[in-house]
């Protein structure tokens, strides 16, 4: 009999167009001491699973069928009453977003004391005393003053150790942690996932992690299991599913993560999850194509061979506050004394935790902002030195940017025509209204979208097709430069893949330069030449991304590395591995 | 041609099958409400054709006919089936023309509050700075003075500045500017807040990026974003204002009465309220209330349908 | 802490100065204050050394400035109709108005409260339901509309309650009650119901707003999550944190039935300054208009002050980093 068992559980969502259903014919059990990692894209149906076992569907959510059993006895069918002694009593529940998951109108204290004393019954002494043990249990540094401070007063990571105290109240026997690091920064994230696996041994407690991220699972699961499209495709021990995984979904999911240790030429093939409207297209020859044609800029680098991008003391700073008065007026230094170059063809990878500037950097080269100091270079004019539009527009054509957020970066209100045809009209590009249109429908095409795209709304793509659409507005005023930010972090890992593969792609034909932004180290490994680490706005080290990897310098730059999850057991079926020799020929367009 | 009647085709399949539709179908509540607008809104348009009388041509009125209760009151007249008042004007009639101004009048201050607040919001919103502090700081202090009162003090002021006469001539336009004038900040504030989460998405920095200007990003990409929860405000408002016109009425502030509203009429009749005559003011009143409500509902059901999360 | 409400105090000046300047204008610019003083037959001679006398010459800012200091002293001028300072008129009819309103806030607050948590709370029950529907038909009512109907039900038809003036006040020192007396109360009622109402359909539907928004909040979830009966997770947590937005426009709805209290003095002839209000309107008599509005921007300031204040009693966010500030 095992602590947790979860047989053949259907969870269904009653609609107007019919009955919708999350999760069917799920079967899962949770040993003591034990965690179990279920993983998955996004709507696979995971937290569902954890929501369904504590009784808190979101209505009109329902249990269709199957039964929950909590060391042997049906909890499933229970009264709300009772099921409510259950929660936190005897199965606790960790979420995502620590910022939000406390009430912030309370004391730490009164929200772990009135826990303790709804649970375990004791007098409010002996509960605040079991309260600060719980705080100190958890690592909160100087619990007996902290315990009477508010949440606002705690940092992401900190809070996301009150909610696992308040969690841990009542000494369940079962905890379900739903995405609990994915709102956190990969150095908070390792220290929640070693408190969690060291509670999980020392109080024998049965755990299920609920994430998305391979890293998490690789890290602290003993079993996993593979979700796909509601349903479990495979479930085992976590070194066997990794490294030798059975079902075709999971061996395309591995394969679609980046490696940190290897560098590939291109991830491997990945079309079990979202299938791509466009056919593949090898006929179009790029050269004499409209994007590949010669794009007369005007302007020739400055030296032959020179940089393409040149920045110098870049800083920016920001007010903090409103104050009329100069004196009373705070700065944020968003940006300080940074200086890089990027040559033509190369890709520049920016690394870094959030918070560290490397955004604002992306939005000072595309002129969002303007830089307090320092100067920006771009094909030896210096742009930073511009006002007038009229000087500017040459520019602008040629640095264009792809965002993170593929949900956010499309005027929801346009068809894909427009979005993408806009840049094309404002610069004047074509000449007609008919050869913007066939631009636009050729340019969809390119990125694997199908020219049928153009007369739909955004809203009617997944997330890795609007990031597409985000790819072929990017290119429409043929850039010579593209700024990368975090363009997949926002993405599955399957469309990451996708996306990652068309960019370099998309590189190779179009002899683009690229900056490209992260904060996941092996994203940047698999895409960049040469890599900056930021930290505080400041640029810490730059080196090729092989010497990074293999010889970090700065210690801040050997703690990131450290931090990063380790996939040693991994299949390694059907990768290409860049130097392995064999130049696997990028002709092979696996993509549409 | 064949591909453009499909596209046609399937925007109607789409509207029919969409979720606004799908709630307005499920809602007796809202087709009766929109019925009942439907009505008056027509019956106030074509007041002209449909009254049974001209209660504004003097030379039609009967005194003789006058303070006839409604039809089915002892003494009642079938030529006047909400009864007349003290000079044997037909109250059905006094009514349809009623509507007319309130609507007209409560139409247009709500386009002017939403002119000057959208314009103001999309601006504030978007540049931001000294600019929007200054905006809004106005619009804190006017938003702490209730709609009504700067309506009465702009009427009050219109009054001393312009000569009687033209006054008189001008009340209406007066009226529309008091009532459109006291209602923006609700607009600005909204259109503000939604302009300054608009501008932060990245579809306004891709376009930023391009090197559109700033009215053309405000026009064609944050504007059409930011209507939706304007198209709300506006319904209610509509209500609000219809009922801040009938008070200024009410308190005789409000239109001439030579064209008399709904809020003029219930004045006139409260006088014989206490001699038993109640239809002259309480059938306007009754009118007046169907409407606000009606627009209320629909107002209220507009910002469930639109709001999903708040069902 | 002080900073802050130094900062707040200093806001409430400038938004003073600045209804101050609108009444000013009014008072100088709307009507000639020397036509309403002089009779028809006064030379223009005459007209000018009055205009002289009264500082009417002066610049701008000089007269803008006395106006300010002569307001700050109670001393708003002659009014135009009663021939009585207005400072006198307002000061008589103050303790009337205020007490109506007064006792509407109390009402409509201590109705409008529990039932918008109520309805919150039994989303789907039937009595929530009728709730809600009963107050969009309060919001639709206007608030002369109730008081005619008010008066035709229970003065007109059933002859229970008086339909105008105030009954019979006591006088305490400079202050008049009404509340002491039989006939006061009885005639305070119909007004004050007149006047709650709409204030509290919509204070009503704000807290059920606010609470619902609150009610799908992630820290409710995972007190959910944590076993805490629903008692607690509604009250302790979902109602404290509702307060917080309603204490806000509550204060400001709560501003706005002084405002209202216009039309609900004029349907029921109540003795208060909204009646003279409305009748200075109606004659264009600008210096009652011009105090009266003073006097309630300065309402409106002290209530919000008051509003503020409670934020920070209610809110630790606020306390901590203001304090730190």
């Amino acid at each position: 009999m095992s602590l947790l068992e979860i047989r053949d559980l259907e969870v269904q969502f009653p609609t107007r167009r019919g009955l919708f259903v999350a999760v069917a014919g799920v079967t899962l059990t949770v040993e003591p001491g034990q965690i179990l990692g279920v993983v998955g894209e996004s709507g696979a149906g995971k937290s569902t699973i954890g929501n369904a076992v504590i009784g808190l569907l979101e209505p009109p959510g329902q249990i269709g069928g199957g039964q929950v059993r909590l060391d042997g006895r049906r909890i499933d069918d229970l009264p709300d009453a009772e099921k409510r002694r259950i929660r936190g009593r005897r199965i606790g529940m960790i979420f995502q977003d620590p910022l939000t998951s406390l009430d912030p109108l309370q004391t730490i204290e009164s929200q772990l004391v009135e826990t303790i004393q709804i649970h375990l019954g004791l007098d409010l002494a002996a509960a605040r005393s079991r309260a600060v043990d719980l705080l100190r249990q958890v690592g909160i540094p100087e619990p007996e003053l902290r315990v009477k401070q508010y949440p606002h007063q705690f940092s992401g990571g900190m809070r996301q150790r009150v909610v696992i105290a308040l969690a841990l109240c009542a000494e369940p026997e079962v905890v379900i942690a739903d995405e609990p690091t994915t709102a956190l920064d990969v150095s908070i994230q390792a220290q929640i996932l070693d408190l969690l696996r060291r509670l999980c041994r020392e109080r024998s407690v049965g755990m299920i992690i609920i994430t998305h991220d391979m890293g998490v699972i690789a890290e602290v699961t003993d079993r996993v299991a593979v979700m796909y499209r509601g349903r479990v495709v495979e479930e085992g021990p976590t070194a066997k599913i990794l490294g030798d995984p059975d079902h075709a979904y999971t061996r395309a999911l591995i394969g679609a993560v980046p490696r940190p240790d290897v560098r590939l030429h291109r991830f491997p093939y990945v079309d079990y999850i979202e299938g791509l409207a466009g056919k593949p297209r090898a006929t179009l020859s790029l050269r004499e194509h409209w994007l590949g044609r010669s794009r007369d800029f005007g302007q020739a680098p400055g030296r032959d061979g020179g940089p393409l991008l040149e920045i110098e003391g870049l800083g920016i700073r920001f007010p903090m506050n409103n104050a009329w008065l100069p004196r009373n007026r705070r700065y944020l230094d968003a940006v300080q004394d940074v200086a890089f170059s990027i040559g033509e063809g190369e890709t520049f990878g920016l690394v870094g935790e959030s918070g560290s500037g490397k955004s604002t950097i992306a939005r000072l080269i595309t002129g969002l902002y303007r830089p307090s100091t320092g100067r920006i270079r771009f094909a030896g004019t210096e742009v930073s030195a511009l006002t007038r539009d009229r000087d500017l527009n040459p520019f602008r054509r040629q640095i264009q940017m792809i965002f993170q957020d593929p949900f956010s970066s499309l005027n929801p209100r346009l068809r894909v025509m427009d979005i993408v045809a806009e840049p094309i009209r404002f610069h004047r590009l074509a000449g007609s209204r008919r050869e913007v249109e066939t631009v636009v429908r050729d340019l969809l095409e390119h990125v694997g979208l199908g020219a049928r795209a153009a007369e739909k709304f955004p809203h009617e793509f997944s997330g890795g097709q609007r990031q597409r659409i985000c790819i072929a507005r990017a290119l429409a005023t043929r850039p010579r430069f593209l700024v990368c930010d975090e363009p997949t972090s926002a993405l599955d890992v399957s469309i990451q893949a996708q996306i990652l593969n068309l960019l370099k792609d998309l590189q190779d034909e179009l002899r683009l330069t690229m900056l490209f932004i992260s904060h996941d180290l092996p994203v940047i490994r698999q895409m960049c030449d040469r890599v900056g680490v930021m930290r505080h706005g400041r640029l810490l080290e730059i080196a090729a991304t092989e010497d990074l990897f293999e010889r970090p310098q700065h210690p801040y730059t050997r703690e990131l590395l450290s931090l990063m999850p380790r996939f040693d057991g991994l299949s390694r079926e059907g990768l290409q591995v860049e130097d392995s020799g064999d130049a696997a020929s990028p002709s092979a367009r696996d993509l549409g | 041609m064949a591909e453009i009647q499909a596209e046609t085709r399937g925007r109607l399949a789409s509207l029919a099958d969409s979720d606004l539709w799908h709630s307005f179908k499920g809602s007796p509540v809202t087709i009766a409400s929109a019925l009942v607008a439907l009505l008056l809104v027509l019956g106030a348009l074509l007041a002209p054709v449909v009254a049974p009388h001209n209660p504004f041509d003097l030379a039609s009125l009967d005194i003789m006919a006058a303070n006839l209760p409604p039809v089915w009151a002892e003494g009642g007249d079938p030529a006047y089936p909400l009864g007349t008042d003290d000079q044997g004007r037909d109250v059905l009639s006094a009514i349809l023309y009623g509507a007319r101004i309130s609507l007209l009048v409560g139409f247009a201050s709500v386009l002017l509050s939403i002119l000057i607040g959208v314009s103001l919001g999309l601006v504030s919103g978007y540049v931001g700075g000294r600019l929007d502090a200054v905006i809004m700081r106005v619009a804190d202090v006017q938003l702490s003075f209730p709609a009504i009162l700067i309506a009465l003090l702009i009427d009050g002021a219109a009054r001393g500045l312009l000569p009687r006469d033209l006054h008189e001539s001008l009340a209406l336009y007066v009226l529309v500017f008091a009532i459109g004038f006291s209602g923006w900040v609700q607009y600005a504030r909204t259109v503000r807040g939604a302009t300054m989460v608009e501008s932060r998405k990245e579809y306004v920095q891709a376009a930023q990026i391009i090197g559109i200007g700033p009215a053309t990003i405000l026009r064609r990409h944050i504007l059409p974003n930011v209507m939706g929860p304007v198209l709300v405000i506006a319904t209610i408002h509509l209500a609000i204002a219809i009922i801040t016109e009938a008070t200024l009425s009410f308190l005789g502030v409000g239109v001439p009465p030579t064209s008399p509203s709904l809020g003029t009429l219930i004045r006139f009749g409260n006088e014989y309220l206490f001699s038993g005559q109640w239809w002259i003011s309480i059938f306007p009143g009754v009118v007046l209330v169907l409407l606000v409500l009606s627009v209320n509902l629909l107002g209220d059901w507009l910002r469930d349908a639109l709001n999903p999360r708040l069902r | 802490m002080i900073s802050f409400v130094l900062q707040r105090v200093l806001q409430s000046v400038l938004v003073i100065l600045a209804v101050a300047l609108i009444a000013f204008s009014l008072f100088r610019y709307v009507g000639d204050p020397i036509n309403a003083m002089v009779g028809q037959d006064t030379t223009l001679q005459q007209r000018e050394e009055l205009k002289e006398r009264l500082g009417l010459n002066d610049p701008f800012v000089v007269q803008y400035g006395r106006f300010v200091a002569n307001a700050a002293q109670g001393e708003f001028g002659i009014s135009y109709r009663h021939r009585r300072p207005v400072s006198e008129l307002l000061a008589e009819r103050l303790p009337a108005t205020l007490e109506l309103s007064i006792v509407s806030m109390v009402l409509a607050l201590a109705l409008g409260i529990p039932m918008g948590v109520y309805t919150a709370l039994r989303r789907d029950g039937a009595l929530a339901k009728s709730f809600m529907t009963m107050s969009l038909v309060g919001v639709s009512l206007p608030t002369f509309l109730i008081g005619i109907l008010l008066i035709l039900v229970f003065g007109v038809i059933l002859r229970w309650l008086p339909t105008f003036g105030r009954g019979e006040v006591v006088d305490l020192g400079w202050w008049s009650t009404g509340l002491l007396t039989r006939s006061g109360l009885a005639a305070l009622i119909m007004p004050a119901i007149t006047l709650a109402l709409f204030q509290m359909t919509l204070i009503m539907r704000l807290v059920r707003a606010e609470m619902l928004e609150v009610l799908r909040a992630d820290f409710i979830k995972f007190c959910r999550a944590r076993g805490l009966p629903s008692r607690l997770v509604n009250f302790r947590h979902a109602l404290r944190n509702t307060l917080v937005p309603v204490i806000t426009i509550t204060g400001l709805q709560l501003g706005s039935i002084i405002a209202f209290s216009i039309i609900t003095e004029s349907v029921f002839q109540w003795p208060g300054m909204g009646l003279l209000f409305i009748q200075a309107i109606g004659t264009v008599d600008i210096p009652v208009m011009a105090a009266y509005l003073c006097l309630i921007a300065l309402f409106f300031v002290l209530i919000n002050l008051i509003v503020d204040l409670l934020y920070f009693a209610v809110d630790p966010r606020l306390r901590v980093r203001r304090g730190r500030a």
